[in-house]
């Protein structure tokens, strides 16, 4: 186990490598959907107050 | 009072008109026009200071500091070229005038580099000298300049187009023009270099003009696109 | 040829639609082939001969930078599409690609960067594949800078559309860098198809991790361009009704 992630001594190079990889894997993911997440909120809320405008007049 | 006829300039002859209209505008207002070359001196004095006078190291890093203070001034100069026009109307009204928008671009274009790039063309190389290069390579470094400025020029054009009206569109203007300048920038300075060598500049300068001959026909389009896009 | 798909397509509720029901099957797949490619590469896959156990950085470089322009010519097709055909859902399926690619390409730089260290001695190298695509970080850049100073959202996607397009002129010579210039960086492997240099043992891996970075980048794509979608359109009614609200 300790010989694999030593990756014969370039585990200081590739670990660092695949750690970045997934951190900015992870963080597109959050943030697409955190853009979505605003974007339908906002929908609605403009959906909303069309539609209470209409109901009014 | 008959209003003019519309439609009966010819694209070349108002293509004339505006240079002629340009020039005579620009020269009004000398100063404006001659700050980017001051500029350009000022920031290549500021490479023999920043690191030593010792002409030997100069002379290696004289096609770098040259290009670099060239591609800085251009960037400044850029926001002359439509800003008047924007602002005045002028420019739309080249828009909707029923003439071809690149050509008319493209000699609006010809103008601002007469008067902000040839002005840096020209110094170019006294001031290669100055960070010691030999006499001999004043001709080379003249015409990598010359196929280069254009080119920045005409790139240019296409971001000042884009950020047409902007606020803070100054900053916006570099980072957007510079990515598209780094292939003049490196093939300037290579040709250059090999000028101060008086090596055969042949390869760098082939690119530096297929470079130069690409952007004349096709910045103008795009920053015609650019342009409507920004008026509307 | 029946262009109905085409224009259907452009139809917001339908792409909405549509959209939606395909993100969790390139999300899922793409975790799959990721899984697995990662297990390949890590596990399976033999030493090399001369870089030892170092090569294994190929696995995240190669997807990370292939990524990077196709993202690209991904973002830069669908400006086209949009500016030409004036579709709404094009621009925002474009404006949705920036930030994933500007992501993919700051990652092949810094992986490729870690992979140099150890191989050629050195972090860094201006030869003109790297300088290449660190150019196209900065047009991505330049790119998202744009749309965020433009207030108008058709004004910023025409003209960032515009910009994208201009900038096409750098995915041939990213491509070709290694072919016209004698470089660091190494020349083509994958794309010679008569003959792979890489047997494959290594070679599947390195497959299935692309194609995991294919799937996620549509997923991505697609979860953001539904938001893009929502933020341009002013007609109530399709979204009302999809998303449920009181109308």
């Amino acid at each position: 186990m300790m010989q694999w992630l030593s990756m014969g001594g370039y585990w200081m190079y590739l670990w660092p490598s695949y750690l970045l990889t997934l951190l900015v894997l992870v963080l597109n993911v959050g943030y697409a959907r955190r853009s979505a997440r605003l974007a339908r909120l906002e929908a609605l809320r403009r959906v909303q107050g069309a539609a209470a405008q209409q109901g009014r007049s | 009072m008959k209003p003019p006829a519309t439609g009966v300039v010819s694209p070349g002859k108002a293509g004339w008109r505006l240079v002629q209209r340009d020039l005579r505008l620009g020269l009004r207002r000398p100063g404006e026009w001659l700050q980017p070359l001051v500029f350009f001196l000022v920031v290549t004095t500021l490479f023999p200071l920043a690191t030593s006078p010792e002409l030997s190291r100069l002379r290696d890093m004289a096609p770098g500091a040259l290009w670099v203070a060239a591609l800085l001034s251009s960037l400044l100069a850029l926001e002359l070229l439509f800003r008047e026009d924007g602002q005045d109307g002028t420019l739309e009204q080249l828009a909707v005038s029923g003439l071809p928008l690149p050509w008319l671009l493209l000699a609006k274009t010809c103008v601002h580099w007469l008067m902000t790039g040839l002005p840096l063309v020209l110094a170019g190389p006294l001031v290669a000298t100055a960070l010691g290069a030999p006499y001999a390579s004043i001709p080379g470094v003249f015409a990598a300049l010359l196929l280069g400025s254009g080119a920045l020029s005409l790139i240019g054009a296409v971001g000042a187009a884009l950020t047409l009206g902007l606020h803070r569109g100054g900053v916006l203007l570099a980072l957007l023009v510079l990515p598209l300048a780094v292939p003049v920038l490196i093939f300037g300075a290579r040709a250059t270099s090999l000028a101060i060598a008086q090596d055969p500049m042949t390869a760098p300068m082939y690119l530096l003009g297929a470079i130069a001959v690409l952007s004349a026909t096709l910045a103008p389009l795009a920053a015609a696109a650019a342009v409507r896009i920004s008026l509307e | 040829m029946d262009w109905t798909w085409f224009h259907r397509f452009g139809s917001p509720p339908h792409f909405y639609r549509i959209a939606g029901k395909l993100i969790p099957w390139f999300a899922w797949l793409a975790a799959l082939t990721g899984v697995a490619g990662l297990i390949g590469g890590l596990i399976l896959a033999p030493p090399d001969y001369q870089q030892g156990e170092g090569y294994r950085i190929i696995y995240v470089h190669v997807p990370a930078a292939v990524l990077s322009t196709m993202a690209y010519a991904a973002m830069a097709t669908a400006a086209g599409v949009g500016l030409i055909w004036r579709m709404n859902v094009a621009h925002a399926v474009a404006a949705s690609c920036a930030a994933i690619g500007a992501s993919f390409t700051f990652l092949a730089l810094v992986t490729g960067s870690l992979w140099g260290r150890p191989m050629w001695g050195t972090y860094w190298q201006w030869d003109p594949r790297l300088t290449s695509e660190l150019v196209m970080l900065f047009l991505y850049l330049g790119y998202m800078g744009l749309r965020d100073a433009i207030d108008d959202t058709a004004r910023a996607d025409r003209a960032s559309a515009v910009l994208a397009l201009v900038g096409v002129i750098n995915l041939p010579i990213i491509h070709y860098s290694v072919d016209w210039w004698n470089s660091l960086h190494q020349g083509h492997t994958l794309l010679k198809f008569a003959k792979p240099s890489m047997p494959p043992s290594m070679l599947v891996p390195l497959l299935l991790l692309m194609l995991g970075f294919v799937l996620y980048f549509a997923a991505i794509v697609l979860v953001r361009s539904r938001g893009e979608v929502l933020r341009r359109e002013r007609n109530a009614r399709w979204i009302a009704e999809l998303l449920g609200a009181p109308s």
